[in-house]
């Protein structure tokens, strides 16, 4: 085989796990628009972004991460955290827009720290983020361990506020997260920040070698996962105009598998964050089939979690092809 | 000298680290237009003086100057922004981007502030150009053989507008034919007036392409010679501070035919995805060299026999029985060894000890259930560290902070731990300074002669023809032929070698 359709073939491969996501997604939909009589709807699809725009928010947050071969488990603590302490304060009669800010900032303080002592400590991110984890989970529960109701006006309208689209309608809040993926891609695609996050997760010491800013780099991208739970917090709070300190325990888990079945590699330098959201979209899909069958919604978790075994043998397929085709020349 | 018309000047450098004096009062000049060759044992403070040079260590007295400016570099990016790059043996480069990114990233062009990926896909295309290789820059690194990746690493540092040039030891992993083509480009970048520093382990490389040469023996400078005026056998001499001739006392490996034994291992017709068909007989009391070029099949045939392959047909006998090759485990029990090509991914595990490294093939071979005590381990270690002359404050160093020729002696040491009857060394003595070697080839005879059974894998036909008494020539996966006695020589191996592939002149 020549040198170039060997490499033609090794080519198709960067994007092929983002492509099987895609077919995936549109076949779950189709398979559920032939079995269920008013599946087959623009309302439906973007339910799917209604209901799960959060959750697209600390994956796209977690994706970051993930790239540079790094891992963050503290993203649903902190996303809890970001709810109950602005329901917390906005009951005590703080405004809105400066309890947004300041939440925001947290999460991107404790982020910035989680990633700090990985970087300066060289130390197991998993450990750390699990203290992280611990602790915000742990200052839930200190300022409340009841639900505290959120009656702000902003926060009202943006729990309501939609663009309608006929009987279809997608939240204002929707918006965010469509403008945090978009974000995110051209951060990922089109600035240095970005190629050094996959140039990190590629080879950490040949990027230090690059002259490339590694430390900066890796501080970031807990950074931005930690900023990105807590606007995800936001987000949930608009979503249920509440605080609870046990919401979305495992959400961490179900960033990291949508980022996964998106094509994200564990062991970074590979993925996009429109694969992620599609990772998010489709499991959006099972829970929409999973409810239209009338199943118990832990079916959800049991189609997820064979999905995320064949998806990650799958890839595994690919490189040791890729690696044969290329040992072969 | 006038330190105005060099390139880059070192004088006095010195650098400590907690337990060695790495570099002691070192001094080193290079010229533009210059390839010159850095040489010396392991250990003799190359690889330290490269990174004080490139800022990945901070030198601790002298001075460094570049183009007559003093500089004192302390990360890789600065003193890439001074104008000197390094290759690494390793490549350094990131596999999950492509050749292009690879070459811009981190001072890629921009428009309308936002990454030129059209500019950068164009202008990674007519620098690879200019180097000859003409390959989709737009693929990902990994999709081709480390020898284009090699090219690609000294195609960035040269871009990144370097005057100097480091190329630390980039042939080790190159097939004869891609180190010509290494040769041509170091050779068009002098002509450009680039100054390059090479540091490699072969001496028939240094002689071929270096104007220059200057050795390092124990951290210290021992002198700067023009290479067509320093006869081979001098140069040698002042890497190792003893007389060649001391190492061709080790020569005398042909004939021993009288020592040799029973049929230890007869492979009939064996083979594994990776190889089709070996048939080979190993005795006890032998060396049995399997020569070959790269991918030929040499550490198939080794990996197949200790079981790191599966066997998927033919048939094996060990001590004239009939047996199942069921995996390496099975493998070690049966008397087998194998110290693998890939010493730093392979054989050491870089965060034990000498000692824990020495005795985990013997501890395998017991089982779990029976531990080594700390006592035994300890007399283990220094019975081995003793006998090969491991160098090392004490047997409780962490394996990492070894030289590369003394770690080899570990792994030797772990295998001849656990009493073998066959051993299969691949590789043994590449990236290791010649004295090492001489050493090794030394333990290697010795063994036969104790009546071990050993094969012996290496890409330097000398070294081979000092070791073995018996060879086995491989060509695309084929035993072309089998050689003993008087029948070993260069010539008749390198035909058998290049057989079908005439333009392939072996290293």
């Amino acid at each position: 085989m020549s040198t170039l359709e060997k490499t033609r073939r090794r080519g198709g491969i960067k994007n092929v796990s983002l492509f099987i996501t895609v077919i995936l997604f549109v076949g779950l939909f189709a398979a559920g628009s032939v079995r269920y009589d008013r599946f087959l709807s623009l309302s439906t699809f973007l339910n799917l972004f209604n209901d799960n725009a959060y959750l697209i928010i600390v994956s796209v947050g977690i994706t970051f991460v993930l790239l540079t071969g790094g891992i963050d488990i503290s993203v649903a603590s902190t996303l809890a955290f970001t709810c109950v302490f602005s329901a917390f304060l906005l009951r005590l009669g703080v405004p809105a827009f400066v309890v947004i800010p300041l939440v925001l900032l947290i999460g991107l303080g404790v982020g910035a720290l989680m990633g700090f002592l990985i970087h300066s400590y060289d130390l197991q991110p998993f450990i750390v983020t699990l203290a992280g984890q611990f602790f915000m989970r742990g200052l839930c529960a200190v300022i409340s361990t009841e639900s505290i109701p959120i009656s702000d006006g902003f926060y009202k309208s943006m729990a309501l506020g939609k663009v309608a689209f006929g009987k279809a309608k997608l939240y204002y809040y929707v918006f965010i997260a469509l403008a945090v993926v978009a974000l995110a891609y051209y951060v990922l695609k089109y600035t240095k920040f970005g190629r050094g996050v996959y140039a990190v997760g590629g080879g950490e010491q040949s990027a230090v070698l690059m002259g490339l800013p590694v430390a900066r780099t890796k501080i970031s991208v807990y950074a931005i996962s930690g900023f990105c739970a807590a606007l995800a917090g936001v987000v949930f709070s608009f979503y249920t105009l509440a605080g609870y300190s046990l919401q979305n325990m495992g959400l961490e888990l179900d960033a990291i598998s949508s980022a996964v079945i998106g094509g994200t590699l564990l062991t970074g330098g590979v993925g996009t964050v429109i694969g992620t959201m599609f990772g998010v979209l489709i499991q959006g899909v099972i829970q929409t089939i999973v409810t239209y069958q009338n199943l118990n919604t832990w079916w959800t978790k049991v189609t997820i979690a064979a999905l995320l075994c064949v998806f990650i043998v799958i890839q595994r397929i690919i490189a040791i092809r890729a690696e044969k085709l290329k040992n072969k020349g | 000298m006038d330190a105005e018309k060099l390139l880059l000047r070192m004088e006095h450098i010195s650098k400590r680290f907690p337990a060695v004096v790495a570099l002691d009062d070192v001094e080193f000049s290079l010229r533009a237009g210059e390839i010159h060759a850095l040489l010396g044992e392991n250990g003799a403070g190359k690889s330290t003086l490269i990174k004080v040079l490139t800022g990945v260590e901070q030198r601790d007295s002298g001075t460094v100057w570049l183009e007559g400016k003093e500089i004192f570099p302390r990360t890789p990016q600065e003193a890439q922004e001074t104008g000197i790059s390094t290759v690494y043996q390793e490549v350094n480069l990131c596999p999950n981007l492509s050749v292009a990114e690879n070459i811009y990233i981190g001072r890629e062009p921009r428009r309308a502030g936002r990454i030129d990926w059209k500019t950068i896909n164009r202008k990674a295309a007519e620098l690879l150009g200019r180097f000859n290789l003409n390959i989709d820059v737009t693929q990902n690194l990994d999709a081709y053989s480390v020898a284009v990746q090699q090219m690609v690493a000294i195609a960035r540092a040269v871009d990144i507008s370097a005057r100097v040039l480091i190329l630390d030891e980039p042939t080790s992993s190159l097939t004869a034919v891609e180190v010509q083509k290494l040769f041509e480009i170091m050779r068009m970048l002098k002509s450009q007036g680039m100054g390059i520093i090479f540091v490699t382990h072969f001496l028939d490389q240094v002689y071929e392409v270096t104007d220059t040469i200057t050795v390092l023996r124990n951290g210290e400078y021992v002198g700067t010679y023009a290479t067509a005026e320093l006869p081979r056998v001098q140069l040698v001499g002042k890497m190792i501070g003893k007389e060649y001739a001391e190492l061709e006392g080790s020569a005398a490996a042909k004939g021993g035919e009288e020592r040799m034994g029973e049929v230890l291992v007869e492979l009939r017709g064996a083979g594994s995805a990776s190889i089709p068909d070996v048939n080979l007989e190993i005795r006890r009391g032998e060396v049995l060299g399997l020569s070959g070029l790269l991918g030929s099949g040499r550490s198939e045939t080794a990996r197949l026999i200790f079981g790191v392959d599966r066997m998927e047909r033919g048939e094996v006998d060990v001590r004239g029985r009939k047996t199942e090759v069921r995996g390496t485990l099975a493998a070690i029990r049966s008397g087998f060894a194998f110290c693998p090509e890939n010493r730093k991914t392979e054989g050491i595990v870089g965060d034990l000890t000498i000692r824990e490294n020495i005795v985990l093939a013997l501890q395998t071979k017991r089982g779990m259930l029976r531990a080594i005590s700390r006592a035994e381990a300890e007399k283990i270690a220094d019975e081995y560290i003793e006998k090969l002359a491991i160098k090392t404050p004490s047997q409780d160093q962490l394996i990492r902070n070894l030289s590369g020729g003394n770690q080899q002696k570990v792994i030797l040491a772990r295998w001849l731990a656990t009493n073998p009857d066959l051993l299969m060394l691949d590789e043994p003595t590449r990236g290791i300074d010649i004295g090492t070697k001489a050493e090794i080839q030394k333990i290697v005879i010795q063994l036969a002669e104790e009546g071990m059974a050993l094969i012996f894998i290496s890409s330097e036909i000398d070294e081979m023809l000092r070791c073995c008494n018996r060879m086995a020539v491989l060509r695309d996966k084929v035993k072309v032929a089998e050689l003993s006695g008087e029948e070993i020589s260069e010539a008749a191996i390198m035909n058998l070698i290049a057989g079908g592939a005439q333009n392939e002149q072996p290293a």
